[in-house]
């Protein structure tokens, strides 16, 4: 009896040593784990810049108040991580169909200098009709970054040129403007756009 | 390996390009799946992709690339590291294992065409020669695709 009942005690404790690796696991390297970003982004109303759409309109965090929105930095002369990002992005919102409407996609640059609303007009105007290019002053695009935990980076190139390290990641917010996710550079569509859905979802503010 | 004999493949990558088929004839080098994005205007680097592929029985370092279309084209490699921030710069040599291939995809090794001379335009292809260490040369032609391709399928 004695016995049997410290075997109990034993196979309990082996089960919750079991259940606390499982949920180590869970945590630290299986759907549970942490997505491989830096810190996480402002919510949009914590945030300050001002910018210029594609289109020549005054912008800012303020203006994707009251509906969800997806944000990602990048720059138009970067020949393969962006156009590879915003082909992935207008594949998304074109498996989305109509329900794409409902949510306000941003290409901030991090090279305002290139960058212009002239440059971005024509570049974006590649790829799917929802997605609006903000371009600024050098100030307010490294306000933008801040808000938004972005880091870029100006790097020389051979030949006098230069081209830009930057955050690659693209950033989702409820239309409360709260972080809601990340999708990584060149997620799946299968993992991308059900995020996408959940914050479009998500009237109260999401956690992960 | 001589040149001569890759000349001869790469011609026969050509042929093949257009045919739709494989008729290399014991090629050591062969390029597959070749394409590029349209570009907007010539101011901005192009990229291509493109699979390498060592069929022969000595490695293959391939060491640079030749075009028309660009004054600097070079082999880039373009990586995120763990806190998502992503980096590009320049490959260097890059060895391929007898019966290896390398793939030049979206976010990983790409062809960086600098210093475009004309326009890339959907629909045209362009002549690229990728240069390897014993002095041999593969010549393919690579489409040009949407902006927004993401394949070489589309």
């Amino acid at each position: 009896m004695q016995r049997r009942k410290l075997l109990g005690y034993g196979a309990a404790g082996i089960a919750a040593l079991g259940g606390t690796l499982l949920a180590g696991w869970w945590q630290v390297d299986g759907p549970g784990a942490p997505e491989p970003t830096g810190p996480r982004p402002l919510s949009l109303s914590a945030m300050e810049f001002r910018l210029t759409d594609h289109e020549g309109n005054a912008v800012g965090p303020e203006t994707l108040a009251g509906r969800a929105s997806m944000v990602f930095f990048g720059f138009t002369y970067c020949p393969d991580v962006c156009p590879t990002t915003l082909s992935d992005i207008s594949g998304w919102l074109d498996a989305m169909g109509e329900d794409a409407a409902a949510i306000d996609v941003v290409f901030i640059t991090v090279d305002p200098a290139r960058d212009t609303v002239a440059a971005m007009a024509e570049y974006v105007g590649n790829f799917h009709p929802a997605i609006r290019g903000w371009t600024g002053t050098p100030d307010e695009i490294a306000r933008a970054a801040e808000g938004f935990r972005a880091t870029f980076e100006k790097v020389p190139t051979d030949g006098g040129d230069y081209t830009m390290n930057h955050t690659a990641s693209v950033f989702l917010f409820d239309a409360g403007g709260r972080f809601a996710s990340t999708i990584d550079y060149h997620e799946p569509r299968e993992f991308a756009v059900p995020k996408i859905r959940r914050a479009m979802q998500d009237k109260t503010g999401g956690t992960t | 390996m001589n040149v001569a004999r890759k000349s001869l493949i790469a011609t026969a990558v050509i042929i093949a390009g257009f045919a739709g088929t494989a008729m290399a004839q014991e090629p050591t080098v062969v390029v597959e799946d070749a394409w590029s994005r349209a570009s907007i205007g010539m101011n901005r680097p192009g990229a291509a992709y493109m699979t390498v592929r060592n069929t022969g029985e000595e490695t293959e370092i391939l060491t640079g690339l030749r075009t028309d279309l660009a004054m600097m084209p070079e082999i880039h490699l373009s990586s995120t590291n763990d806190q998502g921030v992503s980096s590009m710069s320049p490959a260097g040599e890059i060895e391929i294992a007898p019966g290896e291939a390398i793939a030049l995809e979206p976010g990983g090794l790409h062809a960086m065409l600098m210093r475009l001379q004309r326009p890339m335009v959907k629909g045209e292809t362009f002549s690229l020669t990728l240069v390897f260490a014993d002095g041999g040369e593969v010549t393919v032609e690579v489409p040009i695709l949407d902006i927004a391709a993401r394949g070489p399928e589309n």
